[in-house]
């Protein structure tokens, strides 16, 4: 259905030309965008998955072991031996851009270097389970933050996609063809306008040659009647 | 950008403590109300990752998806010692439907 509001005029239709044009170019660069965002967060979503269920796994290991720790040492025992850490993590967060999505990258620095030295307790009175426990956590913890950071990355990315899909949508289902239905009706009735100026300048012609020659045949009868 | 955040850990008490021999900050919440409130004052300050247990983030889906668009916090499910619910690779899951609009793998 045309945009009854559109004004039929030739400056109108320059302008809607110029605007289609923008959007059937922009309608092409966010159909690229959306593409490619799209194989890298699938590539993405793909590492989450197995990362995940690594990490999740292992996780489980840990948390029994910890529970074996636990059933070994009393609660208060556990806690106290836990209670100061002697590890700390500082976490940087930097940016890298994919297709304009900003996706985080995590760096930690530790506290003391040695993967070793993190047992915040003497070992006199503590299990030797709980130090496996701590230790495989340890082991974890790397794997772990690569999860943050590819996990948060592929949300991210899926909003951004969300969003480009739809603006193509937009773009590709309403803004241009309405465009190209305004230009249509603009063609056709600048085309319109045309004919019947035409028509009526033939009109107007046939008008003053009729005239033209009702009075030729007035000056000849005139003519005729003086001679006879 | 330089600056540094804190890690931190909520869930239930023996889900929790392991990570606090790592220097990562724990904060022990029993209850999902407890939970919504320390991860609040979390994201408030500045907190980069949090790691929740499944078993509370069941309870706060609101949360979930109020930090999901943020560029940080981070919220990572994790199982917690109860096993894993399958919430995590739910979340996935859920991610890519929104971003293709089916689920395709």
């Amino acid at each position: 259905m045309p945009n009854v509001t559109v004004n039929p005029t030739r400056m109108e239709l320059t302008r809607l030309k110029g605007k289609l044009r923008t959007a059937q170019r922009g309608h092409k660069l966010l159909k690229d965008k959306r593409d490619e965002l799209m194989k890298q967060f699938l590539d993405t979503v793909r590492e989450v998955r197995s990362l995940r269920a690594e990490v999740e796994e292992e996780l489980m290991q840990v948390h029994s072991s910890f529970a074996v720790a636990s059933a070994l040492m009393s609660a208060q025992a556990l806690e106290q031996a836990l209670m100061y850490p002697k590890q700390s993590v500082e976490l940087t967060m930097t940016f890298r851009n994919v297709m304009s999505v900003n996706v985080p990258e995590y760096d930690f620095r530790t506290k003391t270097q040695s993967d070793s030295d993190i047992y915040p307790y003497g070992f006199a009175a503590t299990s030797g389970e709980l130090d496996a426990a701590v230790e495989a956590l340890g082991r974890v913890f790397r794997k772990l933050l690569k999860l943050a950071q590819i996990e948060k990355s592929a949300q991210l990315m899926a909003e951004e996609i969300e969003k480009t899909r739809r603006r193509v949508n937009a773009l590709e289902y309403v803004k241009i063809p309405e465009m190209q239905e305004s230009i249509k009706y603009i063609t056709m009735k600048l085309d319109e306008n045309e004919r019947a100026n035409t028509i009526r300048l033939m009109k107007v012609k046939d008008m003053v040659l009729k005239a033209a020659i009702e009075e030729r045949r007035a000056r000849d009868a005139e003519a005729a009647a003086d001679r006879g | 950008m330089a600056a540094t955040y804190k890690i931190a850990v909520v869930g239930n008490w023996e889900s929790v403590m392991g990570f606090r021999a790592l220097g990562l900050e724990t904060c022990p919440a029993s209850t999902p109300e407890q939970a919504r409130n320390e991860i609040r004052r979390l994201a408030h300050e500045d907190c980069a990752v949090i790691y929740l247990t499944e078993t509370l983030a069941k309870a706060l889906p609101d949360v979930l998806d109020k930090y999901k668009d943020e560029l940080r916090p981070a919220i990572i499910l994790i199982p917690g010692r109860e096993g894993s619910l399958g919430i995590g690779k739910e979340n996935i899951q859920r991610a890519i439907e929104r971003a293709v609009g089916a689920d395709i793998l």
